[in-house]
Parts: C-alpha cells; sequence; structure tokens
C-alpha cells in the first residue's frame, strides 16, 4: 500500500470549478468509483495527514484524534457505499472529510458538556497526557519548546478560533476552501483567523514571558 | 477586516514581519502538522486472507478487533469478488488483501481449537454474542444439543433462537457451530449446509453415527456406576466407561435421580438445573 501523494494544480484543468486547482479530487474519487475498496485506502493515506493534524490540534490528545480519524474515515466510508458514482465524482474528497470532522469534533464536545460530571468522558477524567506522544519523534527532527507550547495554547483557543486557525495555518487550506468548509463568507472566515492569531499571541506573551 | 493589522500588534518582542509567511508564529503553526500513524488504516479497514483447512480453503476477514467473517471457498465458488460481496452485506469497511494470516488462525485450523483466537463480534446482538461465546466452549470431537446452548446462556427456552443464531454465525469452523447438533442426534442445520457439517464432524474425530443410534435408543447421557458421574455421549470421560460399567440415560433427571451428578468437564447440565 504506498501513499499516493497529492498532485497539486496537477489537475482541475478540464474542470470548470476553479478551486480543484488545489484537491487532487478526479483522481481520488477516480479511483473511489472505479474500486470503492482500493480507492479508499488511497484516499486515506492522500488525506490522513490533513485528517489526523486537524483533528490532533482541535482535539489536543493523540489517542482523542486517532479515535476522530479513525471515526470520521469509516462514516465516510459508509456513506460512500450508499452513493451512486455521479454523487462520489461531485465529491472534493479533503473538504468533505474536513466537514465530517468538524461534525464529529463539534457534536463530540456538545456530549462532553452535556455529560453529568461523574460520566465525564476519558479524555476529561484521564490524568493528562504527556503532551504527545509525537512529541518524541518531533524532538528528534528538532521540535522546539515553543512549538509545543503552541499546540497546548491552540486548545485554549474559542472553538472557532481554533477551527479558523488550524484549517488556515496548520493545515494550510486556501481561505475559499474553508469558507466552503464552514459556510461562512471568505471574510468572516479570515477575520475568525485573524482573531485566533492575535488570541494566541496574548496567549503567549502570558504563558512565556520573555 | 485586513488580517495584517490585526496580527501586526506591535507587540516589542515579536519579530517585525513582511509577509505572513515569514511571521514565527504562523511557521511554529505550520510546525504542528504531523504525519499521522499509518497504523490507523487497521482501524478503518478489514483484511482477507485464504488459507486451508479440512474442509478446504477458507477465506477469512479480520479486524482490529479480531476474525469478524469467515466463508468457505465453495460457497464464494473460489471467487475472491464473490467473498468481498458478501462481507460487504454485513459489515461497512473495506476489505484489502492481508500480508499475513492473524495470529493463531493456521495453528487454530490445524488443531481445531479456537479458545486463544480473537474474534471482532461488534456487529452482533447481545444474545447472538453469548450463543457463540458459550459454543466456543464445545472442545474438539464433542457435540451438544442446541437445547444445551440456551441453558448456557441462561434461555432455556430460547433453543430456537439459539439456531437462528448460529445460523447467523459469522466465523463458522472457527467458532464451532457444527458441533451443536439436535437432540434426536441428528445434525440438524449449518451456515455452509450439513454435507459440510458431517464433513467438519468427521474431521474432528467425532463418532456422530454413534450418537445418533444412542439417541435413537433413547440415550442422550452416559454414567459409570463406578464413578457415579453422567456426561454426554462424547465427553472423553464417557468414552473411557467400560461396557460393565457403562449405563445410559435418556435424560439428566433420570441420571440425577438415580445418584448420578453431571460430569464437571462436558457440563451436561447447568448446577441450577441439576
Amino acid at each position: 500500500m504506498q501513499p499516493i501523494r497529492p498532485r497539486r494544480g496537477s489537475t482541475g484543468v478540464t474542470s470548470a470549478k476553479i478551486d480543484t486547482m488545489s484537491q487532487p479530487d478526479e483522481h481520488l474519487v477516480g479511483a473511489l468509483v472505479t474500486d470503492l475498496d482500493r480507492g479508499f485506502v488511497a484516499l486515506f493515506h492522500a488525506l490522513r495527514h490533513t485528517v489526523f493534524s486537524t483533528a490532533l490540534r482541535l482535539t489536543g490528545r493523540w489517542a482523542d484524534a486517532e479515535d476522530l480519524t479513525a471515526e470520521a474515515f469509516l462514516r465516510a466510508y459508509r456513506a460512500l457505499s450508499g452513493y451512486p458514482p455521479d454523487r462520489i465524482e461531485e465529491l472534493k474528497p479533503r473538504s468533505w472529510l474536513l466537514t465530517i470532522v468538524l461534525n464529529l469534533w463539534r457534536n463530540s464536545l456538545r456530549d462532553a458538556s452535556r455529560r453529568p460530571a461523574t460520566e465525564s468522558p476519558e479524555y476529561l477524567s484521564d490524568p493528562p497526557d504527556p503532551p504527545d506522544p509525537a512529541s518524541d519523534v518531533e524532538q528528534a527532527v528538532g521540535e522546539r519548546e515553543s512549538v509545543r507550547e503552541l499546540a497546548h495554547l491552540l486548545t485554549l483557543l474559542p472553538e472557532e478560533q481554533r477551527v479558523a486557525v488550524v484549517l488556515r495555518h496548520v493545515v494550510d487550506l486556501p481561505v475559499s476552501e474553508m469558507a466552503e468548509i464552514l459556510g461562512r463568507p471568505e471574510g468572516t472566515v479570515k477575520a475568525q483567523v485573524s482573531r485566533g492569531l492575535r488570541r494566541l499571541r496574548e496567549l503567549y506573551s502570558k504563558e512565556v514571558p520573555r | 477586516m485586513t488580517s495584517d493589522n490585526d496580527m501586526n500588534n506591535h507587540r516589542p518582542h515579536e519579530t517585525p514581519f513582511d509577509a505572513e509567511d515569514a511571521d514565527p508564529l504562523v511557521i511554529d503553526l505550520a510546525a504542528l502538522a504531523t504525519e499521522g500513524p499509518a497504523v490507523l488504516l487497521d482501524r478503518i479497514t478489514a483484511s482477507w486472507v485464504r488459507v486451508p483447512s479440512a474442509i478446504g480453503d477458507l477465506y477469512v476477514a479480520s479486524t482490529d478487533g479480531g476474525i469478524a467473517y469467515v466463508r468457505t471457498s465453495g460457497v464464494v465458488h473460489d471467487d475472491d469478488a464473490e467473498f468481498a460481496d458478501l462481507f460487504h452485506q454485513r459489515f461497512t469497511r473495506p476489505l484489502v488483501a492481508a500480508t499475513r494470516p492473524p495470529t493463531g488462525l493456521l495453528p487454530a485450523l490445524h488443531t481445531h481449537r479456537s479458545a486463544k483466537l480473537k474474534f471482532d463480534l461488534s456487529e452482533l446482538s447481545h444474545f447472538e454474542r453469548e450463543v457463540l461465546l458459550a459454543v466456543l466452549s464445545i472442545p474438539r470431537g464433542q457435540v451438544r444439543p442446541y437445547a444445551w446452548v440456551a441453558q448456557r446462556i441462561g434461555r432455556p427456552k430460547a433453543v430456537r433462537a439459539v439456531g437462528s443464531a448460529l445460523g447467523h454465525n459469522p466465523v463458522p469452523v472457527l467458532i464451532p457451530c457444527h458441533r451443536v447438533i439436535r437432540s434426536d442426534g441428528t445434525l440438524g442445520d449449518y451456515v455452509f449446509g450439513p454435507p459440510t457439517k458431517r464433513d467438519l464432524l468427521d474431521a474432528e474425530g467425532t463418532n456422530i453415527g454413534e450418537v445418533y443410534e444412542l439417541a435413537r435408543n433413547d440415550i442422550h447421557y452416559i454414567g459409570s456406576d463406578t464413578t457415579g458421574i453422567v456426561c454426554f455421549p462424547t465427553c472423553p470421560n464417557a468414552r473411557r466407561i467400560t461396557s460393565a460399567h457403562w449405563k445410559g440415560f435418556d435424560s439428566i433427571t433420570a441420571a440425577t435421580t438415580a445418584g448420578y451428578r453431571p460430569c464437571h468437564h462436558c457440563q451436561p447440565a447447568t448446577p441450577e438445573v441439576a
């Protein structure tokens, strides 16, 4: 099973849609239509970086990010197995998967806040993780303390700002695609990103006095 | 609403920047992206192998939870795609070819012992799971009536439901529903058809003809008058009884009335019933 890398800018030539430039959509959806199971494995490898990074920086916990990622892909597969080919062909896989991730994440937040304190979900009652297991790996490739600190600060942002900053700056989504995923005008999305960054700087200066 | 002004909020310790790309905060945020564990794929897909068994090749599909689905090559007409189709009728997961069989599968098929295998029975109802776990405890070479399974799970009247649950067993051969037969000594139904049930029992050395002969003579349990213990006919303890001490019973009640106690090995009656 070899990862299929997104071929940036290589598609969209024949498409009327403008923003397919950033996604290898035709390639991926074509594979899904030909053979759903093989196509789905290719889809997983093409998108796991984006989906997992989003999940990790939204939840702030490695184990929760794994659960969220696995659940999002399983839901996607369930939906795809009921879709006719023409519906699959119209999909923008990255936006679609990220929409599923965001919905699952928001639902989990809502469920957690509704649950009585005695039944708080694992990740609220557990002792805190060591920041995250990947930090070993990240340190090996020279991760700075400030970067790990930043991951923590991200989780302190209000929901909307966190989503905006993660999508824009962690997984590098174009504002146009974010607007589509979030169902908001581009201007609103940009403002949310800016507010998020500003808030991060404030938190940063508080937590890391220099 | 210009984001550049928002971001450039005049903190003396921040490095000034011209473009967003040079913003150290933005650079640090980009470093928070991570590859994500490739093994996550195992939580999303199921994988299949084709392995030899006493009744020809088996297709076996597993998830990260364990073995989830088994079909004979005969049932799927030796066709990988047909196996995948059947799998997808019950499971909504992508199915990919495995590089090697799940741990313990080959020895389990060779020895007809499945107790150590991991199964993924999460798609089943609570009742179906209970039934299958009870059946998993029947040792190779032995058989039990449907009514015994019903009794074991504390639902003595649910004999027909036990039959349906076994008919729905996603992992036949490995969870040995072929070791459950009718009280009259006949084989009853089987997921892969009664002839395959017979082949499996023969392969395990079960003398099913003898069980049937005994049942025809209303003998469902066998006791030893030296030990005072009563067993199912296929229990190894029953098979050791010499003809001089051999005593047949048509019911456990008859045996216990005669002063026999149920065998601890084959457990012909649950303690409550006894």
